[in-house]
């Protein structure tokens, strides 16, 4: 009995091995992120607090959408949000939103209701359910999604007013040729 | 020409570490005096070699050499000389030759100042030395060369990581591996005393100083890892729990774990198991944490480039180290007999407390870091596991153990009493009830936690301070007594004070940076204020400006309070152009209470403003403080005077200014 005590170390340092032996084939990198040419991944979130629709994977059909993950304690996002604003009033493009990791469930509202809300319709993503479907690597990031509902573009960090007009918007309108 | 040195210093190396993991071995195993003192010259040779090759490898660097791939890959002939310097070890190949470097240094400090042990003891210890060396040195050779020629040579480097390219960063790596590499000394000694089969309290007493200044020297490199994060990263918090920082906490609390087990052994002659098996796992440990940061197995915002190559290679590493190490645990370990004998209530207990707390924590890290792992390899979810899930099971678990603290040291060995040693701290739990009646009348809103928290640190502190007093029979004898015994106090009982005098600083900071911190995101036009916890800042705008290889927009905010100016903040943010890259620089005024921290982001493009970050973090350089006042009690406890006890007057003479210099 006393020797199995002397023995346990190894045995559990063993199966730890295992599993890195295991790990090493794997990638954690290998997140879902490479989603460019596929179809949106199917999700349904709830409404974040005060509002009443959620956002799910069934609402990006049939349109050119943008789907914005973004949070309340997301700097950049901050930085973009006037350029978000500026396309909804310009009516150029809907963009989905994906309220992501708010520990405090008002402060996502909160921070819409002083600034605005750009977005059709805002899914609460508390748990990064849809974000790491997404392989959403950090906020905000910008899916493009076109008609059938496949993402064809991944953009990474703030949408800001040049490379909206350089590269994004010209983007959105060559999907609705498609 | 030179890059090849290096290489070639680097092989030799291999071939005199083969020498060194046998010869001295054999010699032990058959008596054979000869053999056995093969193990001093080859050590310290081993030491020239290395040292040359890492010189050769900074000369590359400092002269910007582009023929040599490491150069061009981690320099830029506009970085600053000291992040030329600091780059040599700022990537992966580099690092490994700092490590091997250190392992080196250890080595022939061993034999420089091991005059004192007994040769089959020290052929041991320096065998073993010998054959992890022999692994990194092959691990270099073979997956990772830092002489590696390119040709044709590169006009420019690609520069180095911007994150890393801050003073904090530059002295962090090196103060972890010697933490890291310092543990292999106390790993090698205990396999050594495997072997023997003795353990006893002269093999605790040779242990001890070496872990001591490992230890000393992690607690620096985990504390500078937290500091980085603090100003650099910019997000106001100081520990995330990321991958990378848990590598480096596993062994600490291991090797924590070990400091006081090892003083069981030497006084009471138990334990003796326990302080073996602390030994293979601060070391297994810090070869763990390797291994996560450089193979892949893990994602961090730490980690250097990895490689599944280089995975493998350190995965047989682990294998045969840690297995090997545990195998010969499990065939040896049953054989150490322990004379000691004591009850749970005594300081044995205390510090078999102390064990179970530390190793159990050590578990749950280890168990929270390599989930995902766990997980992924089984074909689950990809997930990740975050603060909530440490804060909720580590914190918890050191309460207690906070609490025996205080006690700890004021029972007497081998059996005492709960009650008396309570009667003795009476103060200790006064002082405790007014700071937490006070911090609830004062600060009523902050989370319960942070309360226990600051009321932890308060009992830590005066049953620390109360324990003293007792030692030295303050108010009970004449001052002056009093005074030349405070004088005459042993350096470890100094060095026990004081590091656990660190700690309730250290606490505190963190209760207080944990519960209390106050925050505030916005855009700010210039000339608008914000005020956060009392404290008024006024944003004077921004402007943009040239730094030797980056660009930065700096902006400048004055703090006041009640109308009174107390500090000019300019917080910058800078943008590498080779890499891409920005990196913020947080302004940071510490005051007793707190520090102003401010962070300036990214222009809004629209109207003018800058999105602003502003924050007050409570206590914060407590931790810091903390942490110093921890590290000196152990370099103050290196120095005591029984670890030179048995040495020749003359190294007896020089141990403590080696001690000094390499603290």
């Amino acid at each position: 009995m006393k020797r199995l005590m002397y023995l346990l170390p190894l045995g559990i340092f063993l199966v730890l091995a295992g599993y890195f032996a295991v790990g090493l084939t794997l990638n954690p990198r290998d997140m879902p992120s490479v989603l460019i040419d596929q179809e949106v991944p199917p999700f349904d979130l709830k409404p974040i607090r005060g509002y009443e629709k959620g956002f799910s994977s069934e609402d990006l059909k049939g349109q050119v959408t943008l789907v914005n993950v973004f949070g309340s304690w997301c700097i950049s996002c901050l930085a973009e949000h006037p350029m978000l604003m500026e396309i909804k009033r310009r009516e150029l493009v809907p963009i989905y939103g994906i309220d992501w990791r708010e520990r405090d469930p008002e402060a996502g509202p909160r921070w819409l209701a002083k600034r605005g809300d750009p977005y059709t319709l805002i899914g609460d993503d508390p748990e990064s359910k849809a974000a790491i479907a997404f392989g959403v690597t950090g906020a905000p990031e910008t899916f493009f999604v076109d008609k059938r509902g496949f993402i064809r573009y991944k953009h990474v960090g703030p949408v800001t007013p040049e490379n909206w007009e350089s590269t994004l918007w010209p983007l959105v309108q060559e999907l609705r040729k498609q | 020409m030179i890059a090849e040195a290096g290489h070639f210093a680097l092989t030799l190396a291999l071939f005199v570490a083969i020498v060194q993991a046998t010869l001295p071995m054999f010699g032990a195993h058959r008596g054979n005096g000869l053999w056995m003192a093969m193990d001093r010259p080859s050590a310290i040779s081993q030491f020239l070699l290395i040292a040359f090759s890492f010189g050769c490898l900074t000369y590359s660097h400092v002269v910007s050499d582009f023929t040599v791939l490491n150069v061009v890959q981690n320099s830029h002939s506009l970085k600053p000389m000291l992040y030329k310097v600091a780059g040599v070890w700022g990537n992966h190949e580099g690092s490994l030759l700092l490590w091997v470097l250190i392992l080196a240094t250890f080595g022939s400090a061993v034999a420089f100042f091991g005059g004192n042990l007994p040769p089959t003891l020290r052929a041991r210890v320096l065998g073993v030395q010998a054959m992890i060396s022999i692994g990194f040195y092959l691990f270099m050779l073979l997956t990772s060369n830092p002489f590696e020629r390119i040709f044709p040579a590169a006009i420019d480097g690609q520069d180095m990581n911007p994150l890393l390219q801050d003073p904090g960063l530059a002295f962090h790596p090196p103060f972890l591996y010697l933490g890291y590499v310092g543990f292999s000394m106390a790993f090698s000694f205990a396999i050594a005393a495997l072997i023997e089969g003795r353990v006893d309290a002269a093999w605790a007493r040779w242990v001890r100083p070496w872990t001591l200044a490992a230890w000393s020297f992690l607690t620096v490199g985990v504390a500078l890892g937290s500091w980085w994060a603090y100003y650099e990263l910019g997000w106001g918090g100081w520990w995330f729990w990321d991958p990378v920082e848990n590598a480096s906490f596993m062994p600490w609390l291991a090797g924590t774990a070990l400091l006081h087990s090892a003083i069981v052994v030497e006084k009471r002659d138990t334990m003796k198991t326990w302080t073996i098996f602390l030994a293979i796992l601060a070391f297994s440990m810090s070869l763990l944490g390797t291994f996560l940061v450089r193979s892949g197995v893990l994602t961090s915002v730490h980690a250097f480039a990895t490689d599944p190559e280089r995975g493998v290679f350190i995965l047989i590493l682990l294998m045969i180290v840690i297995g090997g190490s545990l195998a010969l645990f499990a065939v040896r370990g049953p054989a150490l007999r322990s004379t000691g004998v004591f009850k749970p209530i005594s300081r044995e207990g205390g510090l078999l407390l102390n064990n179970l707390v530390m190793s159990t924590g050590c578990a749950v890290v280890l168990l929270g870091t390599l989930y995902p792992l766990f997980l992924d390899a089984i074909g689950g979810a990809k997930v990740s596991v975050g603060p909530p899930f440490f804060n909720s099971v580590f914190i918890p678990l050191t309460i207690p153990m906070f609490m025996a603290m205080g006690f700890g040291p004021v029972l007497s060995w081998k059996r005492s009493d709960l009650v008396q040693a309570s009667l003795r701290l009476k103060v200790a739990f006064i002082g405790t009830g007014v700071a937490i009646a006070a911090a609830w009348a004062f600060i009523s809103d902050g989370p319960f936690l942070a309360i226990i928290g600051l009321a932890l640190a308060v009992w830590l502190i005066i049953s620390t301070l109360v324990e003293l007093a007792e030692r030295i029979k303050l108010f009970r004898a004449p001052l002056g007594d009093s005074l030349s015994r405070l004088v005459r106090q042993p350096r470890s009982s100094w060095g026990m004070t004081l590091a656990h005098l660190g700690m309730g600083v250290a606490i505190a900071g963190m209760a207080g940076a944990g519960g209390w911190k106050v925050e505030s995101i916005q855009v700010m036009k210039p000339g608008e204020k914000v005020t956060v916890a009392g404290y008024e800042y006024t944003f004077k705008g921004a402007r943009e400006g040239q730094g030797p290889n980056y660009t930065i927009i700096e902006g400048t905010f004055t703090v006041t309070r009640d109308g009174a100016e107390i500090a000019t903040l300019k917080a910058e943010k800078r943008e590498y152009p080779v890499r891409q890259m920005p990196t913020t620089e947080a302004a940071i005024y510490s005051l007793f209470l707190g520090d102003l921290y401010a962070v300036i982001g990214d222009a809004d493009g629209v109207e003018g403003g800058y999105v602003t970050r502003l924050y007050f973090n409570p206590l914060v350089a407590w931790m810091w403080f903390g942490t110093l006042i921890m590290v000196l009690g152990g370099v103050i406890s290196i120095s005591d005077r029984r670890y030179r006890i048995g040495a020749p007057a003359k190294r007896a003479a020089k141990k403590p200014t080696a001690a000094a210099a390499k603290a």
